[in-house]
């Protein structure tokens, strides 16, 4: 039977998993609609007006969901950790308070978007879009700064009875994690929906290569795609620095590194048995992990046999993590490098079948790399809650007969997740233009019955 | 209390009326969903859900507010309810992704008919559901059986919702919110026809509310004393209770020769006086009688910052969310 603790470790854990795909969605999705409306004001090429509003629509249902499940884990922040939130709440409180702040005025900005098209003018619907694409970054941004906070917590003492006194509330929002997570995060969220996107539409144009549509939508993409992409390698980079230095022992479960060493090797693959000792099956780079971590080949890493055993981080599922994320982003890396090429060339790579094959097998990669990421984030910072400062252990609820709500939730996200991708999917495959099923005709169009 | 408590407190308390008047009506809109009747069944229908479409997110914004300053300025009442509370707060969680996900799949999505029925009842029963459990919640807490010493919950996990003192508040919120949502419906609706539907049920949930607030009031003396104590023992708690059934009245009146577009304003002022009279009936408390709001604070000299930046996001948000309702709410926008 699984145990109280461990129940509200996977609904969190399930909570977080299905919010972040519709958070980074609400991330990015405004952000292209916003450019292809812009594009239409600009070339007043109708086809890009019928991508806003099938944009737009994708995105409403997306946000919803987004919002209702981002507002279960308002709740379940005190349903499962109450302890934590008791000890934590003014901590975290500052940049959650933002947080709701970006979100309202999202959830402001995207209500006049996708109703009001023709209730406002032109100017402040696209004005409207944009800051619908702002806040929704910056929403996103705000949630890791807290995230940042219980990976390298600042701005604090504890007294003699666990109380929290000192406080300087915005060094515990602005903590050293923060930039680094923020950035890899943000580019993260338009990397994994891009990819997604551009799935999707080269997969509509395998099927027929001559739809303008979908050759528009291919062509708004993969811009942004090329301009992110490399941003993402190289924050990337620096959050394994930063591990390297704030939280040594996530790092180390991420390379599976057992012995403290100086010209340390990086590990690809493998599955590490043991908490780490041994490794089977994978392959060591020599003196890479020391150059990754610390730009040197002689620098010193630390090692999982230095950090005591009982707030040794698990290794198997942070370091297969790492390896999914690190995997999808190459390969990611790889599509848009052959997208610069081709565009380069002056190849139509809308028609360059090899091409949309490719791009439609990565268009789940990004949102599978963003998994991984958190898993490692989240598990690899294990036991601590607040790293160095709380166990999990101690900040979960003393209500018992948590595994019912964790079951509950499964099914409820189980449910949700696949009418959403069933909308998506019809969505996607609809032939009727989306100007005339944009969600207000759609809500006056057929009534409940 | 010092100034910033009382500050952060008055912020909370803001942000509950205006869940009340915003949230509160589209969660009503669920029992007029379920119980649309007669020959414009139909257009009853699609008038709540126009009505509801573009705002339901913003409005839903207000709980969360609530929650993040809860958590940030008084973070150990946070704790102790989420604790003491976690079935009913559970049960309501379920209820808000139920609804939330339910109206959007019947909004946006390209459904047979039979699918899109099938979301519309679920909309209806949870969004019933939802206010039912908050109203739970919030009469729970002034029952005096929840018990907190020393930030940990004694009472154990069934205490103060299980009595019929808050399923009736959960009730008597229900019967707020709906008839809150057939006011606005009422003076939103362009149909003379339609308007009169909702006038009538109106009317009809108006007369409901009342009679649960009678009963919520019996059962308050015998479940929870000390809210009963300060709700019939001095000046001021009358005179709120006055004004409350006053307003209950002109709202009556108003709807019954017709003027709908007025008795929302009346209306939305008796539902934010029912949430006020709770409120002060709580008697400076979170939790009676263990957790006061002084004691629920959990780093005083934070609370100024969070006081001003709540203030300065007012700043922006109020005129931003005056405007989404100018633009989906008034007549001359719509009729454009």
């Amino acid at each position: 039977m699984i145990d109280d603790l461990l129940a509200a470790r996977l609904q969190m854990a399930i909570s977080l998993g299905f919010h972040i795909l519709f958070a980074v969605a609400g991330m990015a999705m405004p952000c292209l609609t916003v450019l292809a409306e812009w594009r239409y004001y600009k070339s007043r090429d109708r086809i890009y007006r019928e991508l806003a509003h099938r944009w737009a629509k994708g995105t409403a249902i997306l946000f919803a969901v987004g919002a209702i499940s981002g507002t279960v884990l308002s709740f379940e922040l005190g349903l499962l950790w109450p302890r934590f939130m008791a000890q934590a709440g003014p901590l975290i409180g500052m940049p959650f308070s933002f947080e709701g702040l970006a979100f309202f005025l999202e959830a402001i900005a995207l209500g006049i978007y996708l109703y009001g098209w023709d209730r406002v003018s032109a100017r402040i619907h696209l004005w409207s879009g944009v800051v619908v694409a702002l806040s929704g970054a910056a929403s996103g941004v705000l949630v890791i700064a807290v995230n940042s906070f219980m990976n390298t917590p600042r701005g604090f003492m504890l007294d003699d009875n666990g109380d929290v006194v000192a406080v300087d509330l915005w060094q515990a929002f602005f903590t050293p994690a923060f930039p680094v997570q923020a950035t890899h995060m943000l580019t993260a969220a338009y990397a994994s929906v891009g990819f997604a996107v551009l799935g999707i539409h080269a997969a509509r144009l395998l099927k027929d290569p001559h739809d303008a549509f979908h050759r528009a939508a291919l062509r708004l993409v993969l811009p942004l795609l090329m301009l992110v992409l490399p941003l993402q390698l190289l924050s990337g980079d620096r959050a394994a620095k930063h591990l390297a230095v704030y939280q040594p022992a996530k790092l180390a479960a991420a390379e599976a590194l057992w012995a403290t060493s100086a010209g340390a090797p990086l590990l690809i693959g493998g599955i590490p048995l043991d908490g780490g000792q041994r490794v089977v099956l994978g392959v060591h780079v020599p003196r890479a992990l020391s150059l990754l971590a610390h730009g040197s080949f002689d620098a010193r890493v630390i090692g999982l046999e230095d950090i005591a055993p009982d707030v040794r981080p698990p290794v198997l599922i942070p370091h297969l993590a790492f390896q999914l994320m690190v995997g999808c982003g190459t390969l990611m890396l790889g599509v848009a490098a052959w997208a610069g090429y081709l565009l380069w060339r002056k190849r139509a790579l809308e028609t360059d079948r090899n091409f949309l094959r490719a791009a439609v097998l990565a268009s789940p990669l990004g949102l599978i790399a963003v998994e991984a990421g958190w898993t490692l984030t989240e598990v690899g910072r294990q036991p601590w809650i607040i790293q160095g400062v709380m166990r999990v252990r101690d900040a979960v609820t003393p209500m018992p007969g948590l595994q019912y709500s964790l079951f509950a939730s499964i099914g409820l996200y189980l449910l949700l997740g696949s009418v959403v991708a069933v909308l998506l999917f019809r969505q996607v495959v609809s032939k009727e233009p989306a100007t005339r099923s944009s969600p207000t005709n759609a809500a006056q169009g057929a009534p409940a019955e | 209390m010092s100034f910033w408590v009382a500050a952060c407190w008055f912020a909370l308390g803001l942000g509950v009326v205006l869940y009340a008047l915003t949230g509160g009506p589209d969660l009503g809109a669920g029992v007029w969903n379920l119980l649309a009747r007669g020959p414009r069944q139909a257009e009853q229908r699609r008038a709540l859900h126009e009505a509801i479409a573009p705002i339901w997110e913003a409005n839903h914004v207000w709980l969360i507010f609530v929650i993040v300053l809860m958590f940030s300025a008084f973070s150990r009442a946070f704790a102790a309810i989420s604790i003491a509370l976690h079935i009913p707060i559970a049960l309501a969680v379920f209820g808000i992704v139920m609804r939330g996900a339910a109206f959007a799949f019947h909004a946006y999505g390209i459904h047979s008919a039979r699918t899109r029925r099938r979301w519309s009842w679920v909309f209806s029963l949870s969004s019933i559901l939802t206010p039912i459990l908050l109203g739970n919640v919030a009469g729970a807490l002034g029952t005096g059986q929840i018990r907190v010493e020393d930030g940990l919950v004694t009472s154990g996990f069934f205490a103060g919702w299980t009595t019929p003192f808050a399923w009736l508040v959960g009730c008597f919120t229900l019967a707020l919110f709906a008839t809150l949502a057939a006011v606005y419906l009422a003076a939103e609706a362009e149909d003379p026809a339609l308007a009169d539907d909702f006038r009538a049920r109106a009317l009809g949930a108006e007369v409901v509310a009342g009679i649960l607030a009678g009963l919520v009031l019996w059962r308050a003396a015998l479940e929870a004393p000390d809210l009963y104590a300060v709700l019939m023992g001095s000046g001021w708690s009358w005179a709120v209770q006055a004004i409350t059934a006053d307003l209950a009245l002109v709202t009556i009146l108003l709807l019954w020769v017709r003027q709908p577009r007025i008795a929302r304003y009346t209306c939305a002022a008796q539902t934010a006086a029912v949430v006020i009279a709770w409120g002060v009936a709580m008697d400076g408390h979170f939790i009676l009688p263990d957790v006061s709001v002084d004691s629920a604070v959990s780093y005083l000299p934070a609370l100024p910052a969070f006081a001003l930046v709540y203030a300065g996001g007012a700043a922006v948000l109020f005129p931003a969310f005056w405007y989404l309702l100018r633009v989906f709410k008034s007549r001359a926008h719509r009729q454009e």
